[in-house]
């Protein structure tokens, strides 16, 4: 496929150093630094490779708040040519979150969509593929290297090493980190982010059968049992063995 | 009450035995959950008896010679009853979990560490908080393995449906992974190094230790970044791979929050570091201050005495 129309989503999410607070019974974000999510990253930079090889054009997509429209900046500083937010926000399940994309896709007739293997708040993986389904296309899933010359071949770990594996466009591609160095925006690109409009539009969001009850800080770990000199390893040992029951 | 279905969890043909701890899972939800395996040759199945499904089904077709996410949640949907579906969540399991549910216009939720009536509970931000969901209607959830034990017993009759779906993508070359160790993120056990191993040739007396334990070996993102020899697949945390074995054993690591967020959720944790205040050691069951050059060896010595 000649030029492609690439398209690369990117979500906003919690800074991975910061600290998650519970507040009664949801997480409270509102003193958080928010990025963008850091697979998202290695998504933006493999539609910039792509780019590179393939020629087309690369868009930015972003389902979410105002407040997201940062890091659709930052994918603008570094090189893509569009940025796009759906102003949706709120809880969503896969379902909900998925039809949106899959009709923004193909508002913006997509080709080749990259995102994130995970979310860094979700940690689920689940957005590629339903994506993919959702369109009737294929998908490859945690791929660690990308080529783009002849057609789009991925390396992505299957049973027992890394596969290289060729993808038929139309597809979705979630990326881990893999070897790939992401590049820095220059100070070309940060005057182009400041000046660059965010394109908005709204999408019906449909109704969502799974919704959020509570959240809770992870049940605190039970005190461990402390040792001081390596001679302590003989009765680790012991106790992984007789008290754990592992070894 | 909607029926709940398993797919089987695979490796090399034969059914994983997490798989039982699935069925366990589904049976929170009341009922005889029926059990699907994916396989090319009905043989593949017989693994699954005694496992706690009301019944079993092969679902047998060549498209799952080589996983390809759309040609599986195409062949497992023309098999897999209606319902509430349990799957493993392995990397595979879970994108396969999430093309299912697209294609049937339902809900998935990832990585369950306990289900109560229709409440599923996963960790999220990366493991520093816990999420409570209810579903109304079916879902496909995709559950941890080490956290519900395993069902026995339940049908023995194998239900042979072939299935077909049109595989997509297409494996140009398989590079073998360089040892016989298997992956962190298959791995009951963990043995993993950071930055205070000094130099990778260092990573040697971790593998020794692992082989004697039928452990992997992984690494933390400084360990990774710093030498070469080291590779991204062993990397454990936030850009790494999430793990969740029996037992996680970290040496020379401080204990990063991004590095927790790979493996806190491991059901024992070790360290062994020489810093008494390193982070690590708030997170760990059994927690050592020595050096590893101190640590290691005794280690070592003791568990091979207890292997025989
Ligand atoms: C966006 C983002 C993502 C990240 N993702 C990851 C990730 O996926 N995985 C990850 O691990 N990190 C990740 N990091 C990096 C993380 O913040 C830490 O820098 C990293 O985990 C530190 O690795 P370390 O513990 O090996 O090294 P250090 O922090 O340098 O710790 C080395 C430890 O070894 C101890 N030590 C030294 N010598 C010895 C000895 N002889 N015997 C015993 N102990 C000794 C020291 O006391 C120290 O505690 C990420 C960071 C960011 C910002
Ligand atoms: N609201 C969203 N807007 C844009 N992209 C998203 C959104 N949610 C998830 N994604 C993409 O899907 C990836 C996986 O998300 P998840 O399925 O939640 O783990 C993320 O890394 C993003 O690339």
């Amino acid at each position: 496929m000649s030029m492609p129309n690439i398209i690369v989503l990117v979500k906003q999410v919690p800074d991975t150093n910061a600290k998650i607070v519970v507040n009664g019974d949801r997480v409270d974000l509102s003193s958080v630094k928010m990025v963008m999510s850091p697979y998202d990253e290695f998504a933006v930079e493999t539609a910039l490779q792509h780019k590179e090889a393939a020629g087309g054009e690369v868009t930015a997509l972003t389902v979410g708040g105002a407040s997201a429209e940062k890091i659709l900046k930052d994918a603008k500083a570094i090189g893509v040519d569009h940025i796009v937010r759906i102003d949706a926000d709120g809880e969503m399940d896969s379902n909900a979150l998925q039809t949106v994309l899959a009709q923004a896709v193909n508002n913006l007739g997509g080709e080749v969509v990259y995102c994130g293997k995970s979310a860094a708040d979700t940690g689920a993986g689940s957005t590629g593929p339903g994506l993919a389904e959702r369109m009737g296309w294929a998908s490859v899933s945690n791929i660690i290297g990308a080529t783009h010359d002849g057609g789009l071949n991925v390396v992505m770990p299957i049973g027992g090493g890394n596969a290289k594996v060729s993808v038929p466009l139309p597809a979705v591609v979630s990326c881990d980190k893999g070897d790939l160095k992401v590049r820095k925006p220059n100070v070309k690109g940060i005057m182009q982010a400041k000046r660059a409009k965010v394109d908005v539009h709204s999408i019906d969001v449909p109704s969502s059968s799974v919704s959020i009850v509570s959240h809770a800080l992870p049940p605190a770990k039970p005190a461990g049992k402390s040792y001081e000199g390596g001679a302590a390893a003989a009765e680790v040992a012991n106790l992984l063995r007789n008290e754990a029951n592992i070894i | 009450m909607t029926q709940t279905i398993v797919i089987a969890e695979m490796n090399n043909n034969a059914v994983h035995p997490s798989t039982a701890e699935l069925v366990s899972a589904a049976k929170t939800f009341g009922g005889e959950p029926t059990l699907v395996v994916p396989c090319t040759d009905a043989s593949h199945a017989s693994g699954a008896q005694g496992m706690g499904a009301g019944s079993i089904i092969a679902a047998k077709s060549a498209a799952f010679t080589h996983y390809d996410a759309s040609a599986w949640a195409t062949a497992l949907d023309a098999v897999v009853p209606q319902g509430t579906i349990i799957t493993s969540a392995s990397p595979q399991s879970k994108d396969m979990a999430a093309r299912l549910a697209a294609r049937r216009n339902i809900a998935v939720v990832q990585d369950a560490v306990s289900i109560e009536g229709s409440n599923i509970t996963s960790p999220v931000y990366s493991g520093k908080a816990m999420q409570t969901v209810a579903a109304t209607g079916p879902v496909v959830i995709s559950v941890r393995s080490n956290v519900f034990a395993a069902a026995t017993g339940g049908a023995g009759d194998v239900t042979v449906i072939d299935t077909d779906g049109d595989v997509a993508t297409s494996v140009q070359e398989f590079m073998a992974r360089a040892s016989e160790r298997l992956d962190v993120s298959e791995a009951n056990i963990v043995i993993s190094g950071g930055r205070g191993m000094g130099s990778p040739e260092n990573f040697a007396h971790l593998e020794a230790v692992a082989d004697t334990i039928g452990a992997a070996v992984g690494a933390s993102r400084a360990a990774v970044d710093t030498w070469e020899a080291i590779p991204h697949a062993m990397q454990v945390g936030q850009t790494g791979k999430t793990v969740n074995p029996n037992l996680y054993i970290a040496v020379g690591i401080s204990g990063a929050i991004q590095h927790l967020a790979g493996m806190r959720s491991s059901k024992y944790i070790v360290a062994i570091n020489k810093d008494a205040d390193a982070p690590i050691f708030q997170h760990a069951d059994y927690g050592i201050v020595a050096t590893w050059e101190e640590a290691l060896p005794v280690l070592h010595e003791s568990l091979k005495g207890m292997m025989g």
